[in-house]
């Protein structure tokens, strides 16, 4: 689906917004001191602020400050010198205190953008819209019992940067793509682990639809429980069929959180929370603003590490890479490092090649995480220069590669043990040579009448009887020569 | 305050009111805000709103783990508890 779908009566626009939750990657919680790891025994890391407890009173944690600040830095965002922490107030079992601790005029973060990379090359800003700091609410699980739900408050209180984008989405790649730069950013940043499976990055996907040409946004839907990219992916497809069979026919939208059901695959009404939305906001009395100096932002800004786009930007600019080639050794971190150590003091885009189709495919096929891979990087630059030097041959170098994932051994070594050093001797080259025209007279005969593609056999006939190790270019060489 | 706006206020307090207490609070409540509704007389342009009246900043804490660990503590209250977890009516869409 691309950014518009065709109706029968006009083309529609689709206008997203995505608004993602991130969790800080902090031992303890945003105000309380009890740990924050994913999968512990239910409500053992529950402290009885978390669990809203009478006269207990929250304190803010300082790291998660300092990740919310390195955040918003990242994401190219204004830093606010003050911000403040409001109640957001709603019942549901899953939140003891019946008010959520957030920041709602005054985030901490304000107005930014990122760049987005699209499928067929374009690189799109994104407007963002705010970050702010909040507390997550406990977790409701009703699979363990046919008429109850249990709850397991460990969640409650953990450190959510909810980062809020404008409505500059159109189409599910482009949200898929934010969602991907975004989640590249925050694991550069080590300030949230980005995995959605175990929830630690959640979606909430705002979609509205309009005629191509309208200014004016349509009445949006807030779709909730979209835990994945390929979710999100689905549900904006849906939704935007549903809203657009609901256009086509004179109906309206009605303004609604819809839920996606990835099982069923079709987003459904939340009508209990209808009334939600009357959240009765006001400042926490518990806390006092958090003001925040310049010099202190200052420091945070010089422990950022390269981010994706400067780091694509260097190796296309400083490796000659291509645009698609940068891309993907940046999507992780521990990539590019790989691939810069490799290229140490090697030709780049060699090394480039390698890292990218030989051992980023062997490691996948084996469902091998780089970081586990039984070759290091500076094995690998080490057989890269094998084949710069013309020690072997690229195609020796793949049986040598495919040796050192085996053996964990270095290409040096094997090269030696198994006699695999190309043959640059011309002497011994012009042996082979002759060998190959003298018993191929025929062919001979057949190459001078002007069959020039004969060519070709030739050559495989020499590399065969050098078992691979001969220099394909002085093997052309010579063979052009001689006939 | 009329009776409308004291029925949204208790349902979004989750508080059942009886028509009597409706009418009570309809009263008293207005009387409140009437009461409160005199600050409005005071000129607060160019006032900064202020959050707190000591003069102290908003504490902070170190990211260290000194809490949690007391399921048995978290669940004591618990009308109903199974297996570490609380127990309650079934709350989903």
């Amino acid at each position: 689906m691309a950014k518009t779908i065709q109706g029968e009566s006009a083309v529609w626009e689709m206008v997203i917004g995505l608004e993602v939750h991130a969790q800080i990657t902090s031992q303890a919680k945003l105000f309380s001191g009890a740990p924050t790891a994913f999968g512990a025994e239910p409500n053992s890391q529950v402290s009885f602020v978390d669990a809203g407890m009478p006269g207990m009173l929250p304190v803010l944690n300082e790291y998660c400050v300092e990740q919310a600040v390195k955040t918003g830095l990242g994401i190219n965002s204004a830093i606010n010198n003050v911000s403040v922490f409001s109640r957001k107030n709603y019942f549901y079992p899953d939140l003891p205190t019946g008010y959520q601790i957030t920041q709602f005029e005054h985030p901490i973060v304000g107005e930014g953008a990122i760049e987005i990379d699209l499928p067929d090359g374009q690189v799109k800003t994104i407007g963002i819209t705010r970050l702010h700091l909040e507390q997550d609410a406990g977790k409701s699980i009703h699979d363990m019992h046919p008429t109850k739900s249990y709850i397991d408050l460990n969640r409650a209180g953990c450190a959510l940067m909810e980062i809020v984008s404008e409505p500059d989405i159109r189409g599910p790649e482009e949200a898929v793509a934010y969602l991907s730069k975004l989640r590249m950013i925050l694991r550069y940043l080590e300030t949230c682990d980005g995995n959605m499976d175990e929830g630690s990055m959640r979606a909430d996907v705002n979609l509205s639809l309009r005629k191509v040409g309208e200014t004016k946004f349509g009445t949006r839907c807030e779709i909730k429980n979209v835990n994945s990219l390929k979710a999100v992916q689905q549900a904006i497809e849906y939704e935007a069929l549903r809203q657009l069979e609901i256009l086509e026919n004179g109906g309206t939208i009605d303004q609604e959180t819809r839920l996606w059901d990835p099982v069923k695959m079709e987003t459904r009404s939340m009508r209990s929370k209808e009334d939600a939305h009357d959240y009765r906001y006001f400042p926490c009395p518990d806390l006092l603003p958090l003001e925040i100096e310049n010099s202190y932002i200052k420091a945070i800004k010089e422990t950022l590490p390269e981010l994706p786009d400067q780091k694509k930007h260097r190796f296309m600019n400083d490796y000659g890479l291509s645009l698609y080639d940068a891309s993907v050794l940046i999507a992780e971190r521990a990539r590019a490092e790989y691939f810069e150590n490799a290229a140490k003091g090697h030709d780049a885009k060699l090394a480039a090649n390698w890292v990218l189709n030989e051992l980023l495919g062997i490691l996948n096929k084996n469902n091998i995480p780089l970081e586990d891979s039984p070759v290091s990087a500076k094995q690998l630059g080490e057989l890269v220069g094998l084949i710069e030097d013309n020690t072997i041959s690229g195609k020796i170098a793949k049986d040598v590669f495919a040796d050192m994932m085996e053996t964990g051994k270095d290409a040096g070594t094997i090269v030696e043990e198994k006699g695999l050093k190309q043959v640059t001797d011309t002497g011994a080259i012009e042996a082979l040579v002759d060998e190959v025209l003298a018993e191929n007279p025929d062919n001979v005969a057949q190459y001078k009448s002007g069959k020039e593609q004969l060519f070709g056999f030739f050559v495989g006939q020499v590399m065969k009887k050098s078992q691979g190790k001969a220099n394909p270019a002085m093997v052309n060489q010579l063979l052009k020569k001689k006939l | 305050m009329d009776k409308k706006t004291v029925q949204k206020v208790a349902n979004l307090a989750r508080l059942n009111l009886s028509e009597k207490q409706e009418n009570e609070l309809e009263q008293q409540l207005s009387k409140i805000l009437g009461f409160v509704e005199q600050l409005s007389e005071v000129d607060t342009d160019n006032v900064e709103p202020l959050a707190s009246v000591v003069d102290i900043e908003l504490p902070l804490r170190k990211d260290e783990i000194n809490d949690g660990g007391y399921a048995d503590k978290i669940l004591k209250n618990a009308p109903e508890q199974a297996e570490g977890y609380f127990v309650i009516g079934k709350v989903v869409e």
